[in-house]
């Protein structure tokens, strides 16, 4: 059992009673809602004559079926329309501070959390969406759960949840140009699987961890979820505390060095115990890129596809299917296949930095003839300073649209979809079958510079080949 | 589709109904509800959509379409079982369906717990195991089944496996407890506690409470 690490250290301060059974109820200090998962869960609230127990530690938004090229109400989709209003509607009628479109602080809830300070090292984070295991990059600890727990949250400010397991991945040496956090998380869950993390939260740590910016430490933990952890957390430390300072829900002043002052407690100590550890080198990560149709179907972009029968007897049969789905060969080579579309965008990769470099890859190029690619920024926020620094500008210039924040076509519940058995270079996180909006479209996952030099060259290409 | 029978209310120590397999290893939650059927207010319709894209492949009878699984309610499945999204949109199709309770090799952590909170036990049984349980089930497709959550077992007329479920599902479960709200809203003065106590509501504030 794991003891003195940040996440127990965190799951022992909100324990708020031990629950016949061996569950635990836990205080959760922020609860993010969004429109696809928190319906059902006010309605489920009201039938039992329920109030919100604590409405400021709920803040809304709006995601994942607003359209992406005119946000103008009434949306022409009915159904998305009628998913805003009760959104909107739980939100007056409970008192809940909803981030709604054109307040400058709409954006996806993993990426409008962290931007506005709302999330912060110490506390548990729980959103209806399995991606909140983002905000662990804080060292938070966060995670998703489904909409009774909502309901549950809404109506104590708690949820009954069972303790996890640690399980502390650590990394060596630094990442090369052209080799990005992204391309560490896929490494990590193709070395793992999709199963390994199933029962534990994954704590990143080692040099390379503590080179990566905020924002790399976000893509990381969000798609810890993709390995099976429920949790993804990094240690606070001085970059954690400086990305804070001055963001709108920081705390001020003197409050300001209290909480730095705990926050600085909050690290796993060198005495902590974990249940189980392993180590990487991050110096030997390629750019890597999925093939398949789960997020562990993934190789470095030098490597041939893997021969069915070269993986564990347990992964063959999966294999098999996705080769049939995604209509590629086993020991050809990923590089140089066709691609149709191309999307940047997501709680995984919907950043500035994100979008800062694919940009630096469209610069003076051109989307190939034939593909369709798109840039979607991941808040009003991201979108304002993106605009800033004219990178929508050096977008349009190279034929990429530059759209309307939200989470698109990561997940394809709003226009934005794939058609047919379409090929799409993704930014996103999730490569499933169907998983872009077409029950035969094809997703490859990898870094939103890769999707930018895969955009110009028309083709999957290794992003080294184009920088500078 | 069997949409007739209730669903699942207070205690719960058997399972008992007819049974059919689906198989494959990391079943995600996107491909028992596609996105799009998410497009809802209530989860009310969302049993006719399960598996609505594998249903669609041609030439290939979906076990959620063959005729004779009609008032099956309990799935069998293989690895890692509801991966992926936290979607609760999964687990209610599955129920609105008519499923009551799944018996696969393992689970992802959201969906079982998705699941549980519904009042549907998702039961582990061992490779070797769950193969000849299959095989029964081949042998006669229209056979009962039970799963014991009292026994941990499951039980057909003449054979029994054993399952494990897991200390806390079971007596959640076993005591109608898996519906945590009542329990968790009778706690107010100890959630009080907890948030005297903690350094971000008190000692400085972020945002107000």
């Amino acid at each position: 059992m794991s003891t003195k690490t940040l996440y127990d250290k965190i799951w022992d301060l909100h324990t708020v009673s031990e629950l016949p059974g061996g569950s635990t109820q836990l205080f959760v200090g922020l609860h993010l809602i969004h429109e696809v998962t928190s319906p059902q869960a006010f309605a489920a609230l009201e039938e039992k004559g329920l109030k919100v127990f604590c409405p400021k530690r709920t803040i809304a938004t709006v995601d994942h079926i607003v359209p992406t090229t005119s946000q103008s109400r009434p949306f022409s989709d009915s159904l998305a329309e009628q998913m805003l209003q009760t959104l909107e509607e739980n939100c007056s009628k409970n008192s809940i501070n909803f981030f709604n479109i054109g307040s400058g602080q709409q954006g996806i809830v993993h990426v409008i959390a962290p931007e506005t300070g709302l999330t912060q090292p110490g506390m548990t984070i729980a959103c209806g969406d399995s991606h909140t295991s983002t905000h662990g990059a804080f060292g938070s600890i966060a995670f998703g759960i489904g909409t009774s727990q909502v309901r549950d949250v809404l109506a104590s400010q708690t949820l009954s949840m069972k303790k996890l397991k640690v399980k502390k991945l650590w990394f060596d040496g630094r990442l090369k140009k052209g080799v990005f956090a992204k391309d560490l998380i896929l490494h990590v869950i193709q070395k793992l699987g999709v199963k390994d993390g199933v029962g534990f939260a994954y704590e990143f740590a080692g040099p390379a961890i503590e080179r990566l910016t905020m924002e790399e430490r976000m893509t990381v933990c969000n798609m810890a979820i993709e390995g099976g952890a429920r949790c993804g957390y990094i240690n606070p430390d001085q970059k954690t505390f400086d990305y804070l300072k001055e963001k709108p829900y920081s705390p001020k002043g003197d409050e300001w060095d209290k909480a730095i002052q705990w926050w600085k407690t909050l690290a796993s100590g060198k005495d902590a115990k974990y249940d189980e550890e392993t180590k990487f080198d991050a110096s030997k990560i390629s750019p890597t890129i999925t093939w398949g149709i789960t997020p562990g179907q993934a190789i470095e972009i030098d490597a041939l596809l893997p021969k069915p029968e070269s993986l564990n007897k347990s992964d063959q049969q999966t294999a098999l299917d996705a080769y049939k789905y995604m209509n590629l060969k086993p020991g050809t080579s990923i590089e140089g296949l066709d691609i149709d579309v191309c999307f940047i965008g997501s709680c995984t990769n919907g950043r500035l930095s994100d979008l800062q470099s694919a940009a630096e890859i469209a610069k003076d190029r051109h989307v190939a003839q034939g593909v369709k690619a798109f840039v979607v920024p991941g808040s009003e926020k991201v979108a304002k300073d993106a605009e800033e620094q004219g990178l929508h500008h050096i977008f349009l210039k190279a034929g990429f649209e530059w759209r309307k924040p939200g989470c698109s076509m990561c997940l394809a519940m709003n226009p934005d979809k794939l058609e047919n058995n379409q090929i799409s270079a993704s930014s996103s996180n999730r490569n499933f079958k169907g998983r872009q909006g077409s029950s035969t479209g094809r997703t490859l996952l990898m870094s939103p510079a890769m999707v930018a030099a895969a955009a110009v060259t028309g083709s999957v290409i290794d992003v080294r080949k184009l920088l500078h | 589709m069997n949409q007739n029978s209730k669903f699942p209310k207070g205690p719960i120590k058997t399972i008992t109904g007819m049974s059919f397999h689906l198989s494959g290893n990391d079943i995600d939650t996107d491909r028992i509800i596609p996105a799009r059927f998410l497009k809802c207010i209530s989860f009310d319709a969302l049993g006719d959509h399960v598996f609505a894209d594998d249903r669609k492949e041609p030439n290939k009878n979906h076990p959620f379409d063959d005729i004779k699984n009609t008032n099956k309610s309990i799935l069998i499945v293989d690895k890692n079982f509801g991966c992926g999204s936290s979607r609760e949109h999964a687990p209610q199709a599955l129920m609105r369906w008519g499923i009551r309770g799944i018996i696969g090799q393992s689970f992802a952590e959201i969906f079982y717990g998705n699941c549980l909170a519904l009042g549907i036990p998702c039961v582990q049984i061992p490779e070797p195991e769950i193969l000849s349980l299959i095989n029964s089930i081949k042998s006669n497709q229209m056979q009962d089944l039970s799963i014991n959550i009292q026994l941990q077992k499951i039980l057909t007329n003449d054979q029994s496996w054993n399952i494990e479920i897991g200390n806390e599902s079971r007596e959640m479960l076993l005591s109608g407890e898996w519906d945590a709200t009542s329990k968790l809203i009778s706690q107010t003065n100890k959630i009080n506690i907890t948030m005297e106590n903690l350094p971000y509501l008190n000692k400085f504030q972020n945002f107000e409470c």
